[in-house]
């Protein structure tokens, strides 16, 4: 890894490869290494430009008119390569199209339906401990960080009880797919073919529960807000980006609090803490690590030119380490003021399904710090590699209760 | 440039400087006004940055959005006839001493 400077355009070229293996493994010295090489860089292994510092992500991140969604947020350009499975109706497209598809999920995943479901989500919450008390030890990732979003979110989507075991290994390919022609990505395309089956079938409104979140987007049909074509593929959007983000992020927040037990004490003190705890779990460890544009025009940022048709990869993880930006960024810290971290990004495309994810936190963890008094980590973690999402594939611990 | 003044819930004002088209928002966050929480920077999303607006500005602000509308019914705190997001507030110098109290809580 050298920063080397190049002439003309004045942007420094990196031999950094944010995908691969020993990337994955440790990111953070790389990280620093993009933002302390300047505010724009470029990476010649993919031939994207990269930010990493928080003022330039947050800026990418809104100004959709010049950095759009429409042409892929991977490395995929949709304007010279065809997409791997449709282009989403939300993630990848731009106003005035991505207006219309937004208000409809917005609505489906309001305040107002949050209220709805946060009692069964706390419930869910309470079993999961009771379950993981009678345990003892188990491992953190399988039996909760899984565990628990399986238990309630796809019944609050409505889906079937058969076939959900698809559902994080679709979410996998996904994620894999934004990345560039890798073996990650190579492999998962060519064993998603199942998954993609049972999502496309899931997705249509007869096999969707009343009052669940599916229904209710094809309810939107009824109202005219949206074609029953278009339907079927918002509904696919929640099960692309559901589930294991937050399997990701409150895994995360499980591995901050037992890294980090002045934390988990401060927590147990107080409740009310919970989520906070896990908003700042999901600035520090960024379970979705990355995100593209393409550039719709010549555009200058930050002093470097970037010329039209370009990739500008967002590394929101760094962004959110920006010492720039944060107050010693490497301390997880619970009562940190974490508003305006691009965890969930920023401006239009901000994840819609943001408060499903701040809901499920705040019940587990109020849930675990009530009846838990101490997480050991009793064995060596083991991480899952993604192109996109960082988060662990086994966390061995053993906890004592309070 | 215009100042907000908050009312936090137990009757302590607190004076803030804006910076002109700043949202009362993000001028509340800058100055670690705890109360406005503003979990998702400003989006129209979460509805975690719910002000109630002194009566006598109340016709002073322009009109709210139906996304702002349709976000206030989910307030934590409960939804009054002034009750607004302060991250759809815009700050200019016709709104200098704007007054806005603060809920209960947020979430
Ligand atoms: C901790 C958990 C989560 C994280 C870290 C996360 C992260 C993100 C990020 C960074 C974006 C921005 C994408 C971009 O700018 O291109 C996004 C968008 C999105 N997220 Fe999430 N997400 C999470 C949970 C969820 C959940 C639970 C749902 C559904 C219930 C969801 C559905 C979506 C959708 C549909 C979009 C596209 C929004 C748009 O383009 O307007 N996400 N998410
Ligand atoms: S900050 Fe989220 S709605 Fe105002």
């Amino acid at each position: 890894m050298t920063a080397s400077g190049s002439a003309g355009s004045g942007v420094p070229h990196l031999d950094v490869d944010p995908f691969d293996m020993s990337f994955f493994a440790d990111p953070y010295p790389a990280h620093e290494l993009l933002r302390e090489a300047g505010p724009v860089v470029y990476l010649d292994k993919w031939n994207v430009y990269g930010v990493a510092r928080y003022a330039e992500v947050y800026a990418v991140l809104n100004d959709p008119a010049t950095f759009c969604s429409s042409r892929g947020v991977g490395l995929s350009d949709f304007k010279k390569e065809a997409p791997w499975r449709p282009p989403s109706l939300i993630l990848e497209a731009d106003p005035p199209a991505h207006t219309r598809t937004r208000a409809v999920l917005s609505k489906v995943l309001s305040p107002t339906a949050m209220k709805q479901v946060r009692d069964r989500f706390a419930a869910a919450a309470e079993e999961r401990v009771d379950a993981l008390l009678d345990q003892r030890r188990f491992d953190a990732i399988t039996d909760l960080a899984e565990a628990y979003p399986l238990s309630i979110f796809p019944d609050a989507l409505g889906l079937k009880p058969e076939g959900r075991e698809h559902l994080i290994p679709y979410a996998g390919v996904v994620f894999n797919a934004f990345g560039p022609p890798n073996r990650l990505r190579q492999e998962a395309i060519e064993r998603s073919a199942p998954h993609q089956a049972y999502v496309a079938e899931q997705c249509q409104r007869a096999n969707l529960a009343p009052g669940g979140f599916g229904a209710c987007i094809h309810a939107q049909v009824d109202e005219g807000a949206i074609t029953s074509t278009e339907a079927p593929l918002l509904v696919r959007s929640l099960l692309s980006a559901g589930l294991d983000t937050t399997v990701n992020g409150i895994g995360a927040a499980v591995y901050c609090l037992a890294r980090f037990p002045d934390q988990w004490q401060r927590l147990r003190e107080d409740l009310t803490l919970a989520r906070g705890a896990f908003e700042e779990a999901v600035r520090f460890e960024s379970p979705v690590q990355t995100f593209f544009r393409t550039t719709t025009r010549e555009v200058e940022l930050s002093g470097a030119k970037i010329g039209e048709g370009e990739k500008v990869l967002m590394f929101l993880a760094a962004a959110n380490r920006d010492p720039r930006r944060w107050d010693k960024p490497d301390r997880y810290h619970i009562t940190r003021r974490t508003s305006g971290h691009v965890g969930f990004g920023s401006g239009i495309h901000m994840c819609v399904g943001q408060l499903v994810a701040r809901l499920e936190g705040e019940v587990m963890l109020t849930a675990l710090a009530r009846r838990i008094a101490k997480i050991e980590i009793t064995g060596e973690p083991k991480r899952r590699f993604n192109n996109t999402l960082r988060g662990l594939d086994s966390l061995p611990v053993t906890i004592t209760p309070a | 440039m215009p100042d907000i003044i908050f009312i936090h819930a137990d009757g302590k004002p607190d004076r803030v400087e804006t910076s002109d088209g700043e949202s009362a928002m993000q001028a509340a966050t800058r100055h670690v006004v705890a109360a406005i929480l503003a979990e998702c920077g400003g989006n129209a999303m979460c509805a975690t940055c719910h002000v109630y607006v002194d009566e006598s500005w109340l016709a002073r602000l322009p009109a709210m959005a139906d996304d702002e509308d349709a976000l206030l019914d989910g307030t934590a705190a409960e939804r009054r006839p002034n009750s607004r997001l302060s991250c759809q507030i815009t700050m200019t110098s016709q709104l200098d001493g704007l007054v806005l109290r603060l809920p209960e809580r947020q979430i």
